[in-house]
């Protein structure tokens, strides 16, 4: 790891000022993505900025009969809220899907949705990536490449990694808006479905965030009842990264809400194929995976997210 | 038997050069991973002091302690604190060998700084019981031989002592059906709830007997 220097901030609003200032700075709160890449070295900051105790870990009800989550909400605690549970299970299903009781006990909200990719060739310094390194090349493009775990949709020739998170997905579902400040002590309100950019010829811009801007809280809308369900497909029963997950919300009309974990650069979701779910789990997938590229190693993934989804509305 | 003098020196040379193609290599991929990772940030300092000052409580006890800020909860309790209770497997986060309490939370002590812990409570396995004291879990890993090398034992028990105590606060995991009701205290339950605690000498089913022991014990 690298030398750095360390500051802790106690307002949000100065930690984006401050982290506007001093080059090469980073926010860390909870740290478990952070760290694991700073002893890589895939990460660098040359400045942390510790935002753990700026208060913003509460979850308190909005006016619109939603809820706003503070960005340094653990994962446990928003697994387990009441609210959450009985309003937004979807989202409570999905954190307890992803990683181990001790990070969940770490993880933030805000740090959860800015987490890095797990893509092997991100994580092997050794081999060249163009997130980690812009211009450098794609070694999982390249021939006998590793390709099982990666993105199948959204991805491009630049770059064919997935967001991990699975806490994400479930929020997509929910059509969650992600609230921020920025260094000019601006407010900002980023929906869910427009925070994460798709690689393109810069993978290594993963959000819409500006320099400096900090995350403050993430907000659900009212609920919108029906049945929620996260299904996640991985390699071991537990602990593990997603090939495919899904997040569904199911209302009595028949209508409702797909998305997709494990298939690209984002949360996956598209207005067209969920209004094909009273066609069922082949129709909605039609369309939700309309242009995918897999590679020949992950083309199995197509098949994969539609069975999870019809297994899941065969559950009613 | 010795072997003689003239293949002893062969292999030797070898040996030794060997070593140094690996030094070799070892500070190529170190050099390439820096400009590689850093990019236009390669030549960029720290904006102030490395180190820093941190006010933690390590098992009851007070510790004021001054560390390089690269320095993980885990690094500063094994190598400046001697607490080596808590294991360095991994350094990852995937294994769970590092597990302490932290505030009465399992984290994992290796992803985590120790400058961030200003005025924390942090319980180890030293903390938990002693060889003349064991706590109750560490006994019934004992009668169980939840362990074959040991190295994951620390974490094992501090995680599952934590299992316990987060079913019974109701806290849900993957496994847990209805959301709403009460959770039970199965062996689906404690399994899903150990998985960051990996064992490789697969100790695994006598880990379970011992937890599920305890928590009879304490209904």
């Amino acid at each position: 790891m690298r030398a750095f220097s360390y500051e802790r901030a106690s307002d949000p609003a100065a930690a984006a000022r401050r982290a506007a200032e001093v080059e090469g700075a980073r926010y860390i709160a909870g740290g478990t993505n952070l760290l694991d890449l700073m002893k890589l070295e895939i990460e660098t900051p040359v400045h942390l900025i510790d935002v753990s105790g700026t208060g913003l870990d509460e979850i308190t009800e909005t006016e619109d009969g939603g809820l706003r989550i503070g960005a340094l909400v653990k994962n446990t605690a928003l697994a387990a809220d009441q609210r959450v549970r009985r309003d937004y299970a979807v989202l409570t299903r999905a954190l307890v899907a992803g990683a181990s009781g001790q990070l969940r006990n770490k993880a933030t909200t805000a740090g959860n949705l800015l987490q890095r990719t797990r893509c092997p060739y991100f994580y092997d310094t050794a081999m060249p990536c163009n997130k980690r390194t812009p211009g450098a090349g794609c070694a999982a493009l390249s021939e006998g490449a590793f390709s099982r775990q990666l993105g199948i949709i959204g991805t491009s020739e630049a770059c064919i990694a997935t967001h991990p998170s699975d806490m994400a997905v479930a929020l997509r579902a929910l059509d969650a808006v992600v609230e921020t400040v920025t260094p000019a002590g601006d407010t900002r309100a980023i929906p869910l479905e427009d925070f994460h950019r798709l690689p393109g010829d810069t993978p290594q811009t993963e959000t819409v965030l500006e320099p400096g801007e900090l995350v403050t809280a993430v907000t659900l809308p009212a609920p919108v009842g029906g049945r929620h369900a996260y299904h996640k497909a991985r390699d071991r029963a537990s602990y593990a990264f997603a090939l495919v997950s899904v997040a569904l919300i199911r209302l009595p009309d028949g209508s409702g809400r797909v998305a997709l974990g494990g298939v690209a650069p984002k949360p996956w979701r598209r207005a067209e194929a969920d209004a094909e779910l009273p066609n069922g789990a082949r129709a909605v997938m039609a369309r939700l995976l309309e242009g995918a590229r897999p590679t020949e190693e992950n083309a199995f993934k197509i098949t994969l997210a539609e069975r999870t989804l019809a297994a899941m509305l065969a559950e009613g | 038997m010795s072997p003689p003098l003239e293949f002893e020196m062969r292999r030797r040379t070898l040996l030794v050069g060997t070593v140094a193609t690996a030094v070799t290599a070892g500070m190529a991929r170190s050099a390439r991973a820096r400009t590689g990772a850093a990019g236009a940030a390669a030549a960029a300092v720290p904006a102030g002091p490395v180190q820093s000052t941190v006010n933690v409580t390590v098992n009851g006890e007070a510790r004021a302690l001054t560390l390089d800020n690269r320095t993980t909860l885990l690094d500063a309790l094994r190598e400046h604190m001697h607490l080596t209770g808590a294991k360095k497997g991994c350094d990852h986060g995937q294994c769970g060998a590092c597990t302490v309490m932290v505030n009465g939370e399992r984290v994992n002590a290796c992803l985590s700084l120790a400058v961030m812990h200003e005025g924390d409570e942090v319980t180890t396995i030293e903390g938990i019981g002693t060889p003349e004291n064991l706590d109750p879990m560490q006994a019934a890993f004992v009668e169980h031989d939840g362990y074959q090398c040991g190295y994951c034992t620390p974490g094992q028990v501090t995680s599952a002592r934590a299992v316990i105590e987060e079913i019974k606060a109701g806290i849900p995991s993957h496994v847990t059906g209805d959301l709403t009701a009460a959770i039970a205290m199965t062996d689906a339950e404690i399994r899903e709830r150990m998985s960051g605690n990996i064992c490789r000498c697969g100790a695994y089913a006598n880990i379970l007997a011992a937890i599920t022991q305890v928590a009879e014990d304490e209904a």
